[in-house]
């Protein structure tokens, strides 16, 4: 039985989804698999989108009930994988030299079960959940994914951290032949991010590993990702692997770069402007392209991204203004 | 000469090929709006807003090649275009600008306050188009004869300003991987660099230097 609780981040009226889009998105990837390989839907025909395996035994969750997705296109075509070029449609033009099978994570530092690990050893023990969540990027635009994922938190506790865990440190694959970007100074590479251990067992994190019921496209972060949907998208870091339960706090790659921007925390936060984007209000990306996406109208960002119900215990009695 | 009889024909041509890469944004939200296709991404105001800027850096740098092109070349003709590219220059920037807060912005007052207070990427970008204003509102031959050749030649030395703010905006504005902004700062950097160079050239004593006292 679910026993439906009202929730703060429950989608407002206008985000609810209308039988129309589900009907359209039906049509579009009917369409699209019709069309397959014909000049009309390039990005659809490139080796990026190598057929992916649907999955099975996904347990629906209430989470983002009710949210309208982002088109499936949009989610695989618009995407910061800096690995793969700067260009938002760079990931999917460029991302199939990335080999995700065989998958392996190495788990090191203050935990009872340590080594290489395969992507099966982590994953499979736990269950396949889709979770619809929004994502805000820093750059001020958001979308909704429905993410296939299982729970962060039961990842870690298969691993047995220590008390000395106090941070849970993660790192992207290091490979300039796979992730050809990575040949140029665009950041410092292996890509990586943290969370402190109580935002790592927060039961809205996962570990991502595919989108619309199947497998993770590799432009959007295959074999597993990050997904934070408090926080601003880049601290979803994809293609992980390599975690570590570490004792200080770890560094974070964009907090490296330019560290007056970008912070350990990235919590989203309508309040602290960033120095390029002001944080106030964002630009939805539904997927409808051309001029209908040129006129949508701007929504005002929530504080945690709408999910400040869960979270916002998280940092009690902290300065956000001091912890961005 | 050759090229100044053709200027009936080349003029017009110039003209309907500077308005391709509009005509190009143009025809790419349309195909995206009825075609479905993805020219634009599903964010068509950044892409949009990228171009636009693109653009406009791109007729600036053409407008300060016009002379140098002319004077290696020994084809004046060049210097004829200048006007125009430059007047394109401008349509660009301010389309630019126009869909920043129109479309970007959707003319909300209080944020386009904020940034043009607070960020200083849009600051430099916004110095740069207030500065153009002038430049090409006294573009025509009238405007030049009205202001005296001598004082219309020291106004539009602001291209060269405009120009460094141009590239910095861009500079500022991205956050990794500069090779972009960097290839066009470097080609305005040579475009200046080459004026320099002929003042430097020109103002040179034809004797040796006097030996210093």
């Amino acid at each position: 039985m679910l026993i439906k609780v009202k929730k703060a981040s429950d989608p407002k009226p206008s985000e609810i989804v209308n039988e129309d889009f589900y009907f359209n998105r039906r049509k579009f990837l009917t369409g699209a698999a019709a069309l397959g390989g014909t000049a009309l839907l390039p990005s659809l025909s490139s080796p990026a989108f190598a057929a992916k395996a649907k999955f099975k035994n996904v347990n629906k969750t209430p989470w983002g009930e009710g949210l309208k997705p982002t088109t499936f296109e949009a989610v695989t075509t618009y995407n910061n994988f800096y690995e793969f070029g700067t260009g938002k449609s760079d990931p999917s033009k460029n991302a199939h030299t990335l080999k995700t099978k065989p998958w392996t994570v190495e788990i090191t530092g203050h935990a009872e079960k340590t080594g290489k690990f395969s992507s099966e050893d982590i994953i499979k023990p736990h269950q396949l959940e889709e979770r619809i969540y929004r994502m805000r990027c820093v750059e001020a635009w958001s979308m909704v994914i429905p993410w296939v994922g299982v729970s962060l938190g039961s990842i870690i506790k298969q691993f047995q951290p220590t008390s000395k865990a106090k941070y849970v440190a993660f790192e992207t694959l290091l490979d300039n032949v796979q992730m050809p970007s990575q040949k140029l100074p665009i950041l410092t590479w292996p890509y990586v991010e943290g969370l402190r251990m109580d935002e790592a067992m927060h039961p809205l994190t996962i570990m991502a590993v595919g989108v619309f019921g199947q497998e993770m496209p590799n432009q959007n972060g295959a074999l597993m990702r990050l997904v934070v949907p408090w926080k601003y998208g880049f601290k979803g870091i994809k293609s992980i692997v390599k975690i570590s339960f570490v004792e200080k706090q770890p560094p974070s790659t964009w907090n490296v770069a330019t560290p007056h921007e970008y912070g350990f925390y990235s919590n989203v936060n309508p309040e602290i402007d960033h120095p390029r984007w002001s944080q106030k209000r964002e630009r939805p990306i539904t997927g409808e392209g051309g001029l209908s996406a040129l006129f949508t109208k701007k929504i005002e960002t929530r504080m945690f991204n709408g999910y400040a119900d869960e979270v916002a215990s998280l940092y009690a009695g902290m300065d956000l203004k001091k912890y961005f | 000469m050759v090229i100044k009889r053709s200027r009936l024909i080349l003029k017009p041509t110039v003209f309907i090929a500077s308005l391709i890469p509009l005509g190009w944004l143009a025809f790419a939200l349309w195909s995206d709006t009825v075609n479905a296709t993805n020219y634009m991404t599903a964010d068509p105001v950044q892409k949009l807003n990228r171009e636009l800027g693109d653009w406009a850096l791109i007729f600036i740098i053409l407008t300060l090649a016009l002379r140098p092109t002319a004077e290696v070349l020994k084809e004046s003709e060049f210097v004829a275009y200048r006007s125009m590219i430059g007047l394109f220059t401008f349509f660009y920037a301010f389309l630019h600008v126009a869909i920043y807060v129109g479309i970007d912005l959707q003319f909300d007052v209080g944020e386009f306050i904020k940034d043009i207070t607070k960020r200083n990427f849009i600051i430099v970008g916004m110095i740069a188009i207030v500065l153009l204003i002038p430049l090409a509102v006294t573009s025509t031959k009238g405007m030049i004869k009205r202001l005296g050749g001598r004082r219309w030649k020291k106004l539009h030395y602001l291209i060269y300003p405009i120009a460094i703010l141009g590239a910095f905006h861009f500079f500022m504005m991205i956050r990794a991987d500069f090779t972009r902004p960097s290839m066009y700062a470097g080609v305005i950097f040579i475009l200046l660099a080459y004026r320099v160079w002929k003042h430097w050239q020109k103002s040179r004593p034809k004797k040796p230097a006097a030996p210093a006292a």
